[in-house]
């Protein structure tokens, strides 16, 4: 029995003088110099030489390889992995939207203008916010451009402040975003619920402090329910409420960030509203902001005059471009096409099945897995390892395990404040009986835990490759093919 | 596991007082926590720190955590071996793993140090 498949690179089964096509023979005279003086590529040492056949096999090979939300139950907590409806892509793909040159005139793209101003309204209206940029490429950029937002406001008042407070819960970009943005950062611990601890946050916040960066629901999944006072703390002197807009996926069509005296925010149009991601195609990481905060945003901004639409470059105050162009335009189409369709009570029902689904796997998997939290959770739910550690089996072995199940395994090690973290988000586009295969999955690797451990330590079985050994992959990591 | 001669820190590390230096590492319970660790990131030989501000970070296949100085004082050597060899956090914490040798600036700060014993109670409260 063949027991690991392995699909060498593209260059491994390369062959000297193979083509995928072949040229008809030359009728002309031969003129070696037809093409001198132009830039021509010279050859490419190694270059693989393979046949239509080998090549189409090859990557089909890679792609069953693969794992996708098209191919299964992807609970992948915190990264929001749902399926994606394949009428946005035939949106994001319609030739009178996308066949345009991004330098073409205003007059020319109207529609599309139009359709960038009618999503930056949409998702004013979803957070309760007054203003919207495109912008930013996803997630890590849109904090980081939120961040900008904050530095240019109090630098324009005298004081770029010092501080920037993040919870141990927030999401792990935050505190680089806030760095990169040249703020020292400060941490404030989580209290036995798991949500930010009122007395520390008071005693964190001074007039030095330009922010607070929370992230809301939090990675546990924890509501913070006391935003409002916690906003109120920071206003107070002078500082914003910055929120990571990451996990929307449990609040929009209920509940809206800008109600919580939230002053800016950015929102992961691949995640919530469904465009690709995880190799699938580039993010978008839109921001949002109260008025206080939209003079400084990245020009152009998409302004309309006499039902005529313009980008305005004249915003003398503005952070300046934070993206070529004007951001990841398909994205955005997808996103609109997707909030089109779902209108505000299919954005609604959208929340309460993501949250229904994860607390029916949190109620499933009550008492056979640790929660170290109790309160009640949203959109996700982290469990640990603390049950199957007795019989000597990790987060990482229950993970590995899964695979063999044909399951893409929860996020792992994630929050930190969670000893051997297993954080599963299973969105709203898994039926019943998808969260029952994964249910009943967990299930009897617990039973295996206790059973058979040996069988867990040593997982995956049946995957094209087996237990990878990360460490050596780390230390050593081989990052490019070489020629032997 | 861990050993009497040595001062202890809520976050885990660990400071061997000789004379008026100090030498500072990540304790067992860190490292385990922690697991294979495949980089450290070490502060310049020079800098001075205050206690609790961030004097390093060990990163392994889970994740990165900040290292925190347990007193104030000026870094005068860094364990150099562990460029390579990372892992010797892993197999001697207390000995080859160590990270920084500081010269100390005020000896009272020892004080707010935890003991052996204090330390082992601390992560018996710790046990999730």
């Amino acid at each position: 029995m063949i027991n690991v498949i392995r699909e060498p690179l593209i260059f491994e089964i390369s062959s000297p003088g193979k083509t995928a096509f072949r040229l008809p023979p030359l009728d002309v005279p031969e003129n070696p110099r037809a093409l001198e003086g132009l830039p021509l590529r010279e050859d490419i040492d190694g270059f693989p030489e393979v046949s239509e056949t080998e090549v189409t096999r090859h990557f089909t090979r890679l792609s069953q390889m693969n794992y996708c939300v098209d191919f299964g139950f992807y609970p992948l907590g915190s990264c929001t992995m749902k399926y994606n409806p394949k009428i946005n892509e035939k949106v994001a793909s319609l030739g009178s939207l996308i066949d345009i040159h991004p330098l073409a005139p205003e007059s020319l793209v109207q529609g599309n203008l139009e359709l960038m101003k009618t999503l930056e309204r949409l998702l004013c209206e979803i957070t309760g916010m007054d203003a919207v940029t495109l912008q930013p490429a996803a997630g890590a950029h849109g904090e980081l451009t939120g961040m900008m937002l904050i530095r240019a406001y109090h630098q324009a008042h005298g004081n770029p402040r010092k501080y920037v407070l993040i919870p141990d819960s927030a999401h792990g970009t935050n505190p680089s975003s806030a760095h990169i943005c040249g703020y020292v950062v400060k941490e404030i611990k989580s209290n036995e619920r798991g949500t930010i601890s009122l007395e520390e946050l008071e005693k964190e916040m001074t007039e030095e402090v330009a922010a607070l960066m929370v992230t809301n629901p939090n990675t546990l999944g924890v509501f913070e329910s006391d935003i409002c006072r916690i906003a109120d703390i920071v206003h107070a002197k002078g500082g914003f409420v910055y929120m990571d807009g990451a996990n929307l996926n449990a609040l929009a069509g209920i509940t809206r960030p800008g109600d919580m005296k939230v002053d800016v925010l950015h929102l992961n149009l691949h995640k919530t509203f469904s465009t690709p991601h995880g190799g699938g195609g580039p993010g978008s990481g839109p921001v949002a902001v109260k008025k206080i905060l939209e003079p400084y945003l990245p020009v152009p901004v998409i302004e309309e005059k006499d039902g005529r639409y313009y980008l305005n470059y004249n915003r003398p105050q503005s952070i300046g471009r934070v993206k070529s162009f004007y951001g990841h335009f398909q994205v955005m189409l997808k996103a609109l096409a997707y909030i089109l369709t779902l209108g505000p009570a299919g954005l609604r029902e959208m929340t309460e099945i993501a949250v229904l689904n994860s607390n029916y796997i949190r109620k499933s998997l009550e008492g056979i897995y640790h929660l170290k939290y109790d309160a009640p959770t949203l959109h996700e739910c982290v469990f640990s390892d603390k049950y199957q550690k007795e019989f000597g089996i990790t987060n990482l072995d229950i993970c590995k395990r899964l695979l063999d199940y044909g399951l893409h395994p929860p996020t792992m090690s994630f929050p930190l404040i969670v000893h051997g973290a297993l954080m599963i988000e299973p969105t709203e586009t898994e039926s019943r009986r998808d969260l029952d295969l994964f249910i009943e999955a967990m299930k009897a690797i617990d039973r295996e835990a206790r059973e058979n451990p040996e069988l867990l330590r040593t997982a995956p079985h049946i995957t094209y490759v087996r237990r990878l050994d990360e460490v050596q992959a780390a230390r050593n990591p081989v990052l490019r093919w070489e020629k032997k | 596991m861990y050993p009497e001669n040595l001062f202890y820190t809520k976050d885990h590390e660990w400071l061997r007082l000789e004379g008026e230096e100090a030498v500072v590492g990540i304790t067992d319970f860190a490292q385990k926590q922690l697991g294979d660790i495949i980089y450290v990131d070490l502060p310049q030989v020079g800098k001075t720190l205050e206690a609790h501000q961030t004097l390093g970070s060990v990163e392994s296949v889970k994740s990165v955590s900040d290292i925190y100085s347990p007193v104030s004082g000026e870094v005068i050597e860094v364990n150099s071996e562990l460029a390579q060899t990372p892992d010797l956090i892993n197999r001697d914490p207390y000995g080859q793993g160590w990270l920084v040798r500081l010269k100390i600036k005020d000896k009272d700060e020892l004080n707010n140090l935890m003991k052996a014993a204090e330390y082992e109670k601390y992560l018996e409260g710790l046990e999730h």
